[in-house]
């Protein structure tokens, strides 16, 4: 009888941690394969949606360079001024020194993916070394390793964020790159803009598609406040400037490491067409 | 000849496995076999190396306080260990067998690397056989006045192997991690010594070792308890209640300062590979660290329950109920505070309704500050409760015990702030920095318990004892010892998931990729089910291991003679 009452004592404890695990988010990764894709179909604006995927996905930059303060958050900083000044900055140890312009830059984000510690921002170098030594690794090496033309289109796609002139070529019509997928229990990308709005929540928040939601602005006539870069930054840095009236850190601001970045241009879309004031009148 | 053919074996890279190199068995991987039999072995190993340790320390403190019963106790515990050493050999041969069917080429290539030391480990574990068995039988043979130090002495011998066998084999699995003594194609480019000594190495044993004490106490903790409600015999119940009482002390013991050894191997984690440290804190694993807090909150809850009806064997112990409530509400307020999750997956409704993806008030609780406050304020209630046992049982009689109370006093409050203080600065520091500021909380917590077992040390001189009314405990109270083992089966073998997974889809980080269709990090939900199901096998093991332990003790009566 005791044997009994241990052994059931016993699985009621097992089956209780079992039954937490099983009620806990259920994330599973998926199943690594090569798929060949062919980037000389690309054109520029597919060129920079590619780097776009690449920053969130293979390249697992958002991994660190995100707002949790482990790397320069990249996507919330004006890279235009940021770039210029990290050349001319005295500590700056690399091959671009003196120079200037968007080839200058091009080289200078090259160079930063490839020898990070050539220039580290002060406050994340690795401990002890007194910010010369980058914790980042080369970004052409394992577990990272990118090809050429996959940095090429993580550049592209750093310029178009910063605004500046595209200089990295588009892949040559010769180019057959292998690049790494993600298949298995992946979640399919959202094919609308109704889509994406219900997979990632905006409706809870704002009032869009009738929802009436009131805890963020309204997005009647945002298309007409602004421009479509302005839209990408709302969504992708909504911290950045809050609203009059309304509270910060309430949007998730890691929408740059979730959503594909068709998911984000059929949003943009959406949002931009969005013109009319008449909601709020 | 064979020399050129070896040199240039290791001047060559890693291989580079393909799909077609992972056999199935109708259709199935072998994953979730390798994974079954490489955790029933770790389960066994560290039960089986973990007992000798302690059962040495007890046989010598056995000597040093001539009690005969420490003596008998440290029988005992070698006594369950070797019931269990064959079956750990077995679990090992089991997987070595299925990684070489399921992984080969893999296994060649770790044979490779690690084909000298191979040959010492055998010879290692042939020597562990060897003194393990002297140790066990010839504890009578070896009893008293010099040849006990004979005895000790074989017991030392036996450790040192144990524990030096355990660091090679862990050398293993560091190398997987962090990789070394061999250049970014996976060549020899150094000894085998410096392919063992990765950065990752240390910590690990360290760890480990750790762990295992304290996973050998609860489990022979759990085997007291279970003799204890089985016999009615005063004796015997006074006997495992004392055996109980004593292998709780282990496991805590050997579980204190666990934190500080994780903080270590994950800081080590981060320098190493900051992504790594980030896919195990922060990323797809993170969920992870809640359950790991409803395990560590379940067995520090049950050690503390356990404690507080220890009070109950001594007369002097009431004086000191009153303090149970507000230790409780510590370990308890602790638990909620670590269970809490930072970022919360809500629908759009629920999304609306909190007004965000963090809950306005409970929200801060979720991030690590909060946390590492919460761990280290329930690990110094836990030692409290300790102290209060101690002291229910010796009352100070030296002209200082005032002041060596109010210092007492005064360090667990000046603990608890700076511990408090350190997470509220958790909280205005940038994130890079949060884990770090754990580390004085840590210091904290070790330092208070350090000094106040030196200062109880001092004042327990010359102390009035009380009877300690072994086997005066309920029923009941022997439940929260079989909770410790359930739990830290489970426990090490979530660690040992994460441990693993961390590696992403590489077989050697960075250097040998998993190409297998079963290189994926499975969801917690199948990760816990699987997990249930070892846990289970080992349990099975374990009663198995108890009965033929308890079988050692029958005696069949001789037949009565029938006259011609």
């Amino acid at each position: 009888m005791t044997f009994l009452r241990v052994m059931i004592f016993s699985l009621v404890v097992l089956l209780t941690y079992t039954a937490i695990a099983n009620l806990l988010p259920q994330v599973q990764t998926s199943v690594q394969v090569e798929e060949e894709t062919k980037p000389a179909a690309l054109d520029r604006s597919g060129q920079i949606a590619w780097g776009k995927r690449i920053f969130t996905g293979k390249g697992t930059c958002t991994l660190c360079h995100n707002d949790l303060g482990r790397a320069p958050n990249l996507l919330a900083l004006d890279l235009s001024r940021e770039f210029a000044a990290r050349l001319a900055d005295p500590r700056y140890m690399g091959t671009v020194k003196g120079k200037q312009g968007p080839n200058a830059i091009e080289a200078y984000i090259r160079e930063s993916m490839l020898k990070p510690s050539a220039y580290v921002v002060a406050g994340f170098g690795k401990k002890g070394t007194n910010d010369t030594v980058s914790p980042m690794p080369d970004v052409s090496a394992p577990p990272i390793s990118l090809s050429d033309t996959e940095i090429d289109a993580v550049i592209a796609y750093m310029e178009d964020r910063a605004g500046i002139e595209v200089t990295v070529p588009l892949p040559s019509a010769t180019t057959t790159q292998a690049t790494v997928h993600e298949t298995g229990d992946e979640e399919a990308p959202a094919k609308t803009a109704k889509e994406v709005i219900e997979k990632y929540g905006c409706a809870g928040c704002h009032d869009i598609l009738e929802s009436g939601a009131d805890i963020g602005p309204k997005l009647a006539g945002v298309g007409a406040r602004f421009d479509r870069d302005g839209l990408r930054r709302k969504i992708l840095n909504p911290n950045g400037k809050v609203r009059e009236g309304y509270k910060p850190d309430i949007m998730p601001s890691d929408f740059g490491r979730q959503m594909r970045a068709s998911e984000l241009e059929l949003l943009v879309d959406y949002l931009s067409n969005l013109r009319s004031t008449r909601i709020e009148q | 000849m064979p020399n050129l053919v070896a040199a240039a074996a290791n001047a060559s890279g890693a291989p580079v496995p393909t799909p077609s190199d992972y056999p199935t068995i109708a259709g199935f991987g072998g994953r979730n076999i390798v994974w079954a039999l490489a955790q029933m072995h770790l389960f066994l190993a560290a039960f089986v190396l973990a007992v000798p340790i302690f059962a040495l320390v007890i046989e010598l403190i056995g000597v040093l306080h001539r009690d005969s019963r420490y003596d008998v106790m440290a029988h005992e515990f070698m006594k369950i260990s070797m019931a269990a050493y064959s079956l750990t050999a077995l679990a090992g041969g089991g997987l070595l067998l299925a990684l070489f069917v399921f992984y080969p080429v893999l296994m060649t290539y770790l044979t490779r690397i690690f084909q000298g030391q191979l040959l010492i480990y055998a010879l290692l574990f042939v020597f562990e056989s060897v003194f393990l068995y002297l140790y066990y039988y010839s504890w009578n043979a070896l009893r008293y006045d010099d040849r006990k130090w004979l005895h000790l002495t074989i017991g030392l011998i036996l450790n040192t192997i144990g524990t030096t066998l355990m660091f090679v084999a862990n050398s293993w699995v560091s190398f997987t991690m962090s990789p070394s003594g061999v250049d970014a194609t996976g060549a020899i480019i150094g000894s085998i010594w410096e392919i063992m000594r990765g950065p990752l190495w240390n910590p690990l044993n360290l760890h480990r070792f750790l762990a295992n004490i304290a996973y050998g106490g609860a489990i022979v903790g759990a085997y007291a308890a279970y003799r204890f409600l089985s016999t009615s015999d005063p004796q015997k119940r006074a006997h495992y209640d004392w055996m109980g009482y004593s292998s709780n002390f282990i496991a805590v013991i050997g579980f204190l300062p666990l934190p500080f050894a994780g903080y270590w191997l994950m800081a080590e984690i981060y320098a190493y590979s900051q992504q790594m440290g980030i896919t195990a804190m922060g990323g797809i694993l993170a969920w992870l660290f809640i359950i790991q807090a409803v395990l560590i909150g379940s067995i520090l809850l049950a050690v503390n329950y356990y404690l507080w009806c220890g009070l109950g064997r001594t007369d002097g112990g009431a004086r000191y109920a009153g303090y149970i409530k507000y230790i409780a509400i510590v370990v308890v307020g602790g638990f909620l505070v670590w269970v809490t999750p930072h970022t919360l997956i809500l629908s759009s409704e629920e999304l609306r309704m909190l007004g965000g993806t963090h809950h306005k008030v409970l929200g801060p609780l979720g991030i690590m500050p909060a946390k590492n406050t919460a761990v280290n304020l329930m690990l110094l209630a836990t030692f409290l409760s300790f102290q209060l046992f101690r002291r229910a049982t010796r009352t100070p009689t030296v002209s200082w015990a005032r002041a060596g109370n109010a210092v007492i006093v005064a360090l667990y409050v000046a603990g608890a702030l700076n511990i408090l203080g350190a997470g509220l600065y958790g909280y205005i520091t940038p994130t890079v920095y949060k884990v770090g500021a754990s580390v004085p909380q840590v210091a904290t917590t070790l330092s208070v318990i350090v000094l106040c077992i030196i200062i109880d040390a001092l004042m327990a001189r010359g102390a009035r004892v009380s009877e300690v009314r072994w086997g005066r405990m309920s029923a009941r109270s022997q439940y929260a010892l079989f909770v410790l083992p359930v739990a830290f089966t489970w426990l090490m073998a979530l660690m040992g998931y994460i441990r693993s997974s961390v590696r992403t889809n590489w077989h050697i980080y960075n250097i040998m990729k998993d190409v297998s269709p079963e290189s994926y990090i499975p969801s917690i939900g199948t990760a816990g089910n699987i997990i249930t199901m070892v846990t289970l096998g080992f349990m099975a093991v374990i009663v198995f291991v108890f009965w033929l332990t308890s079988l050692d003790a029958m005696e069949q009566p001789a037949p009565r003679e029938v006259a011609p």
